[in-house]
């Protein structure tokens, strides 16, 4: 059975930040990357806008610090939020000592560009494919440590606990079908989030929240799950982004009448396009997200956005950029509208609606990324830790990854080091009976007759009809009940897939019966909480009730379903206030 | 109305089951807004849910969804049915390279390669700069001079049809060449000579016959001929330096 001292599940941008983090932390540590794709496929390379962090004179990591805990809506702690702001810049340096190819100033230094509900222009970017560039620098940048060996295409199934603590993962290898031990004297779950479990989501069919839910059935909680964030800008139909650095640039939205709708929402009065201060920091179209979705599903309400046989949608307006920006800053938009939507947005305004895009909730996690179970680490969008809140700024997350990969990396390697000894003989006795779980339940699975597909489909239709931008007791009863009734006939999954090699079927019906676990934590979660709060929007409980619920929702796995707790939200330096945009 | 079909006729192997590949055709529904994945998804849930392929973002930017689509590798996300409607579209695995299974490839091979050629910065001994000093300055034409070989997705289509990786797959190959040059040109990086052992080798750059399908097929216009052809030119400027101007030059 292999043995490493640090295995990280998942190679997107946290897992492979992790794993340099030990690798640099201490040569002779050794390391495992376990990623069900080979780790370049990961979700982080579709994100696009840029990644926050203070570096220009103008700017400060006050001014970074309470940006972000507005935006959460006072739900981040502030503890964790001055160490990501005070560490953000020298990751970010760090990375571009690495190689990442980040847009430039005319003098040599690293550009940065606004975003929503950032004060100041305080995001890097490399031009409009962000996410890629840091994906790549940092995979490739990895390979160059001999101590860190890759797992690509192994399917992590279980977390092993003995004697206390985590002491490595059971996982299936892809291409023979065989489940084994990966012992490790310390696992960091970067496994990213789980917007698969809606229908119309900006993410990859990989973003099923394994890691989630691999957590949750080790008895760890997953922290404020209730909170997920529209993304304002996708293409309807798909659900593909049209990144934020579109309004940042200057973008507008406009309704079917050809009105700036965002300004009876409380967030400031337009200023035309062709106006010097356009666009106006942390108003209008650079307003938070979870607002902007709000105000499109308003929109929809009172009948002024356009309808056709893909839905409901608005027009993203980037013509007045003039071609030249646009394939300077924005390409990959020019490139994805013309595909995907037949539009060529110097010509013709872009087609967008909401769209299910980030899980600000995860698993809970500390600053150093340490879960409840000793041993075991997560970071990234899989975690909590939290600096998200209520509602994530908009490039905090590629940051979050590198801060919070880092530290959890660092973490681990400690832990490691401290905790030598493994309890091989109970561990392949685990692995053993993993091996038959799966052969008995799934490969050679007898009778069954619910096809994978089906319950898939009507778990993320209930997500959406029941736990979507707004909800109510009765809508997330009834998805509760739904979601019950899933989990009970997914033990009748038909699975016909005999096959050891590459069988696709049996990862679809595991990654369902995450999704599940994951999509109930959440809906459970979002029923307890009677109050509305940044992404979290309650239509019989609209207003904000700190006096309630300024607390992180954790929810525990029971043999009844989830089991709601709380825990306390860390306010350093200050207090809840009013959320304020554009005035 | 009678709906519109349209069929697909696509590599099965399961090599458990079967001796060597055989095709399977399924009737789908033709939509206008469906990509050739969005009909091999309707597939595997509605149809047969065995059939096994790679894909996950499905906008053309991580690069698993390569397959041939008619004899031409292609990201299937990322063409859309209606460019063959009504004809049959055969789907097959990407050439080049053995079958896992289905259309899911065998990868191994390229990602030894990717590591072989040091795809990381390497500065020269001391010329590390710390954090505390900040970015290395940038001008955006040094930017410019190394951006579109980074580009690269690694989706395996200039593999697939590359003539030489056909006959002899120890050709480093479009794809790791154009990244070895991405770093080569980068004007934080000193790194070429170390690489060069590599690019330089029989198997590298000089194996190139320069038909240019690669390039010819890129679906993120990284232009790996092009990168070639550039590490023959500089790859000969190091031959005649070498032997003209041994002092140095």
């Amino acid at each position: 059975m292999p043995v490493h001292d640090v295995v990280i599940v998942g190679g997107g941008g946290a897992g492979l930040r992790a794993a340099i983090a030990v690798a640099e932390e201490n040569p002779d540590l050794s390391v495992a990357i376990v990623s069900k794709v080979f780790p370049m496929r990961s979700h982080t390379v579709a994100a696009e806008g840029g990644a926050a962090a203070v570096i220009k004179d103008n700017d400060s990591l006050e001014d970074h610090f309470r940006d972000t805990i507005s935006g959460s809506d006072w739900l981040a702690d502030q503890d964790a939020v001055e160490e990501f702001v005070r560490e953000a810049p020298s990751e970010m340096i760090q990375l571009e000592h690495w190689g990442c190819p980040w847009s430039r100033e005319p003098d040599g230094k690293v550009a940065v560009r606004p975003f929503g509900g950032m004060k100041i222009e305080r995001t890097w970017f490399a031009a409009d494919k962000t996410g890629f560039h840091m994906l790549h620098t940092l995979y490739q940048t990895s390979l160059k440590y001999d101590n860190v060996t890759p797992y690509d295409e192994w399917f992590v199934t279980n977390i092993l606990v003995e004697n206390g603590r985590c002491q490595g993962v059971t996982a299936l290898e892809l291409r023979t079908g065989k489940t084994e031990v990966i012992a490790a004297k310390a696992v960091i779950i970067c496994t990213g989030g789980a917007g698969r479990i809606f229908p119309f989501t900006t993410n990859g069919a990989i973003k099923t929240g394994d890691g989630m839910a691999l957590a949750y059935r080790a008895g760890v909680g997953l922290k404020d799950m209730e909170f997920v964030q529209y993304h304002p800008t996708g293409l309807p139909g798909t659900g593909i982004l049209i990144t934020e650095a579109a309004r940042g640039e200057g973008g507008i939205l406009v309704n079917k009448e050809g009105y700036r709708y965002l300004e009876d929402y409380d967030l400031g009065k337009p200023l035309d396009v062709t106006h010097p201060d356009h666009p106006v920091k942390k108003s209008m179209e650079l307003g938070p997200r979870d607002r902007l979705s709000q105000a499109f599903i308003k929109e929809v309400e009172k009948g002024r956005t356009f309808i056709d046989e893909l839905g409901h949608y608005v027009h993203l307006d980037v013509r007045h950029l003039g071609q030249k920006k646009i394939d300077k800053k924005i390409p990959f938009v020019r490139e994805l509208a013309s595909k995907y939507a037949g539009i060529d947005p110097v010509y013709h305004p872009i087609p967008v609606r909401p769209v299910v895009h980030y899980c600000m909730g995860g698993i809970d996690t500390d600053k150093e990324g340490a879960t409840t179970l000793p041993g075991l680490f997560a970071a990234g969008e899989a975690a909590c830790v939290s600096i998200n809140g209520a509602n994530r700024l908009g490039s905090n997350s590629l940051t979050e990854l590198l801060v919070f990969g880092a530290r959890s990396g660092r973490g681990a390697a400690k832990f490691a080091i401290e905790h030598p000894d493994l309890d091989m003989s109970s561990l392949e006795k685990q692995a053993l009976d993993e091996q038959s779980r799966i052969t008995k339940n799934f490969i050679c699975k007898q009778k069954g007759s619910e096809r994978i597909a089906n319950l898939r489909q009507e778990m993320t239709q209930s997500m959406e009809s029941g736990a979507g931008i707004y909800r109510s007791e009765s809508s997330l009863k009834e998805t509760c009940n739904k979601l019950a009734e899933l989990r009970d006939r997914f033990s009748n999954i038909l699975i016909e897939d005999r096959s050891l090699t590459f069988n696709t079927e049996l990862t679809s019906a595991l990654e369902l019966d995450f999704m599940i676990e994951v999509a109930r934590s959440l809906a459970h979660s979002a029923l307890e909480r009677r109050e509305s709060r940044g992404s979290h929007q309650r239509t019989d409980h609209v207003n904000r009730d700190d006096q309630n619920f300024l607390k992180h929702s954790l929810a525990l796995q029971t043999e009844e379903g989830p089991k709601i707790g709380y825990k306390e939200v860390v306010i350093t330096s200050w207090p809840p206030e009013e959320r304020v945009y554009g005035r | 109305m009678t709906r519109k079909t349209m069929e697909l006729e696509i590599l099965r192997y399961r090599p458990e089951k079967e001796e060597r590949p055989t095709f399977e055709t399924y009737e789908i529904p033709f939509k206008e807004e469906w990509v050739v994945l969005d009909a091999i998804n309707y597939i595997k849930d509605n149809i047969d849910g065995s059939l096994s392929y790679r894909w996950s973002c499905r906008m053309g930017v991580c690069g698993s969804c390569g397959m041939m689509l008619n004899g031409i590798p292609k990201l299937s996300c990322a063409v859309f049915l209606r460019d063959y409607y009504p004809d049959k579209v055969r789907v097959e695995p990407l050439t080049g390279f053995p079958i896992q299974r289905d259309l899911v490839i065998v990868m191994d091979d390229f990602i030894h390669k990717l590591k072989e050629i040091k795809p990381w910065i390497i500065r020269d001994e001391g010329q590390e700069q710390s954090l505390e000093e900040g970015e290395y300055l940038q001008s955006p034409a040094e930017l410019a001079a190394f951006k579109q070989y980074s580009m690269c997705i690694n989706c395996m289509l200039c593999y697939a049809a590359c003539p030489v990786y056909a006959i002899d797959n120890s050709f480093v190959g479009p794809a790791a060449i154009a990244l070895a040059q991405r770093y080569n040109l980068d004007s934080r990086d000193h790194g070429r000579e170390l690489r060069q052992d590599v690019i330089a080798s029989n198997e590298g750059v000089w194996e190139c016959t320069f038909v240019g399908e690669c390039s010819e097929v890129c679906p993120k216009d990284v232009d790996p001929a092009g990168a070639i052809q550039r590490g023959k030119v500089s790859g000969t400027i190091d031959y005649f330096k070498d032997v003209l101007m041994p002092w140095g030059g």
